[in-house]
């Protein structure tokens, strides 16, 4: 009987006891997967914020938004190599909860600041050439089942138009693919000039810049640079990388997410804590078998791997388990926090530090039982039985 | 019969203090279950009932048709007197809605707080608004009082702080409570100043009125769709609340609920492991019992019993560890239905205990049934031989 078919003779001692452990331990990595996942859809937005961005907001307040004619004296900062706009247009397609962002945008001077968003040359020129033209990105249009031609009816809430009106209707010319599932920038972008001239107030006015930097390096002194270009102005600004601007969205969220992640971690370490107890009183239970092992000639160092061994086995395997179930799960509850959660992906960071946990769970689960193991008198033990 | 259960159930729980070990993990397991249950329970409750006592059943809110909420409505000052001329409505209030970007105490970064700009009708609409220190802004001045709640999430707008909106420096001069619903959220000032210092043209975002009884909300709607001078519409507080609570609280309860049965079926692998080794454990001692003449049955509810009482203690255990660690906890987040931070306190509410304390009870009897079966099961002799 080699090693570890020893190993194996061990877990399957007490079957019910074995499949119960087990299966607790999968249930812990299954939910340890899934609560990795939503700690990192939190954080989803920041991680995809480029380098080299700016947003340049208002800065007492989002909502106060920017006149346009800052846009000539941001590009005149050294350092600035592009810059655009948007706003935020609000307004329902249909009904309430058929959410999605709509930016008001410079065409071509939006695509240029985001190179990642990939769209047809040939329908960024009629998106840029037509007033009421919009562009859609590739995974909204499919939703909707909306079709290059169609008419897009959006309903405003924020921005009548001059007529009193608020029923807008933007022809969809082109459809873009977004870079990353879930980013902010995924918008149903539609023509600044047009939006401006039509809507019933606030013309000359935008949401946004978006600044692209020429050395990702000094973007914080560019930043800097640009807000003491309006400093004491009546529209003074307050620039920061998008990844910052994405970490503050997230924060406003905030103590609910923090709340869950930490619930999560609560959970996960009860479960391992009841799992570790089960096992470390199997292995009390079987002291004297473990003589009966040195008797026969077994050293104290092997009696002690044997029992390590198969802790860190049942751990790895479960963890194994878990994490593949979790794994598999992944697409599907995908799916279903897509309005909350954009970001929800099982990714293998998660799936690695699992099964590093794991075998860490087994070495100190087993690390007693194999110390008291090692240092068993066999007289003793077996007198007990 | 019932004496011999008593009189096996006695002796278990007697020697129960032996097993404290393994006994624990039930009562652990099951506490942890109940405690992530109703914390998380207790969070959608809170936050629903803190908007959904911001509604008084007979005041509506008044919004640009076609606006989803506070921030994107906005009304002429003529439609207001429209409006506050109706038959049904009592007294009517003109509010300028809008968000300043203030620090959060808790990390330091900036987050939505809203400044609302009122008139002194304001405080007609809402009786339950009460300044609980310092005083009321002068109409006129750059003056503020706080909410309760803002005071306690946001840095910087203690009574007596001065705080710099868009183009000017407020003092803040009294603080307000309102029932710990969301309007302690926000900052409230007058309405003329909020609106030159804040750059807002004519005009207000929303209405509030008090209406003569909560049925004329139908008669008013008719009327305002009929009047062509006017693009509005009025929902009752109650609908308008109801409608911003119910998308974060419905996901909040999902959640709680996904991980619930998650680590229920964990907690209950963990109970059955601890009842199969508790059966196997007192093999013989079960054996004996049956040799003298104990019956099968007896020896089975007194398993069971054995697993309940644990389970109701670690039910226990865990709704009273969400109470006491998380009830009238405030926490705050932003409401996607106003775009600015709304606070509210975890509500551990007795239903949300009973439906813990049902959980655990649930738990205890999947997790001592197939244990307490086994040891009926077992054959005497073979029992008996200690194998």
């Amino acid at each position: 009987m080699n090693f570890l078919s020893l190993i194996w003779a061990g877990l399957f001692r007490r079957r019910t006891r074995t499949a119960l452990t087990l299966l607790s331990i999968i249930i812990a990595f299954l939910l340890f997967g899934l609560l990795r996942s939503i700690t990192n859809a939190f954080s989803a937005g920041v991680d995809v914020a480029g380098v080299d961005r700016l947003v340049v907001q208002p800065k007492y307040s989002i909502i106060d938004g920017l006149p346009i004619s800052h846009l000539n004296q941001i590009r005149a900062v050294p350092g600035v190599a592009m810059v655009t706009h948007y706003s935020w247009f609000g307004g329902v397609y249909q009904e309430r909860s058929n959410f999605f962002p709509k930016f008001p945008v410079q065409p071509v001077d939006w695509f240029a600041v985001y190179p990642e968003l990939r769209i047809d040359p040939a329908q960024l020129e009629k998106f840029a050439a037509t007033r009421t033209g919009a562009v859609a990105p590739a995974e909204l249009a499919a939703k909707f089942g909306w079709k290059i031609g169609d008419k897009i009816p959006i309903e405003a809430d924020i921005w009548p138009k001059k007529d009193g009106t608020r029923m807008w209707e933007f022809d969809l010319v082109g459809v873009y693919q977004a870079s990353t599932a879930g980013t902010s920038r995924n918008a149903f972008l539609l023509n600044y000039d047009y939006f401006d001239e039509a809507r019933q107030f606030g013309q000359g006015g935008v949401g946004s810049f978006v600044v692209r930097v020429a050395d990702p390096a000094k973007a914080a002194e560019v930043a800097r640079a640009i807000d003491v270009v309006f400093e004491n102005s009546s529209n003074e600004t307050r620039t920061a990388t998008e990844a910052e601007v994405a970490r503050q969205f997230a924060n406003q969220i905030g103590d609910i997410g923090l709340m869950m992640g930490g619930i999560l971690a609560a959970v996960f370490f009860t479960i391992i804590l009841l799992t570790g107890n089960t096992m470390a009183q199997a292995f009390r239970e079987r002291v004297p078998e473990l003589a009966v092992l040195k008797t026969l000639g077994f050293s104290d160092v092997l009696v002690a791997l044997l029992v390590l061994g198969e802790a860190v086995l049942l751990c790895v395997a479960g963890g194994a388990v878990g994490l593949g179930i979790a794994a598999l799960l992944g697409p599907g509850v995908a799916q279903g926090v897509k309005e909350v959660l954009p970001g929800f992906k099982i990714v293998w960071e998660t799936i690695a530090m699992g099964l590093t946990i794991a075998v860490l769970l087994g070495l100190v689960v087993g690390a007693v039982p194999a110390v008291t193991a090692r240092r068993l008198r066999i007289v003793d033990a077996l007198r007990e039985r | 019969m019932l004496a011999q259960i008593r009189e096996i159930t006695l002796m278990n729980l007697r020697n129960l203090p032996s097993r404290l070990g393994s006994s624990s993990v039930i009562v652990v397991g099951i506490a942890g279950v109940v405690a992530v249950l109703v914390s998380i329970l207790a969070m959608a409750t809170g936050f629903r009932a803190a908007l959904e006592s911001t509604a008084a059943p007979d005041r509506a809110i008044v919004l640009r048709g076609g606006s989803g909420g506070e921030l994107s409505s906005g009304i002429s000052q003529e439609a207001v007197n429209i409006v506050a001329q109706m038959e049904g409505i009592v007294a009517a209030s003109g509010e300028l809605y809008t968000i300043a970007d203030v620090p959060k105490r808790s990390n330091g970064t900036v987050a939505n707080l809203v400044v609302r700009g009122v008139e002194q009708s304001a405080f007609v609409v809402r009786p339950e608004l009460k300044i609980v220190e310092g005083r009321a802004f002068e109409p006129g001045k750059a003056e503020l009082i706080v909410g309760r709640r803002a005071r306690e999430e946001f840095a910087g707008i203690d009574l007596g702080a001065t705080v710099r909106f868009r183009d000017s420096d407020w003092t803040i001069v009294g603080v307000f409570e309102a029932d710990g619903d969301a309007t302690e959220s926000e900052v409230w000032a007058d309405g003329n100043v909020v609106q030159s210092a804040f750059r807002r043209g004519g005009g207000v975002s929303t209405m509030r009125v008090q209406l003569s009884a909560p049925s004329v909300i139908e008669t008013i709607a008719q009327r305002i769709a009929n009047d062509p001078r006017l693009d509005l519409q009025i929902r009752s507080e109650q609908d308008f609340y109801g409608d911003q609570s119910k998308r974060l609280s419905a996901i909040i309860t999902s959640f709680g609920y996904l991980v619930g049965v998650i680590m229920a079926i964990g907690a209950v692998f963990a109970a059955l492991n601890t009842m199969y080794s508790a059966v196997t454990t007192r093999t013989v001692e079960i054996a004996t019992l049956r040799a003298i003449g104990f019956g099968a049955t007896p020896v089975l509810i007194s398993v069971m019993i054995e697993a309940l009482l644990l389970a109701v203690v670690g039910g226990l255990l865990g709704a009273v560890l969400s109470f006491v660690i998380f009830n009238g906890m405030t926490v705050s987040t932003l409401n996607s239905g106003t775009f600015s931070q709304v606070g509210f306190d975890f509500a551990v509410t007795p239903k949300l205990m009973t439906q813990g304390l049902t959980w655990a009870v649930s738990l205890g009897f999947i997790g001592g049934l197939f244990p307490a079966l086994r040891a009926t099961r077992l054959p005497i002799t073979v029992a008996l031989r200690g194998e």
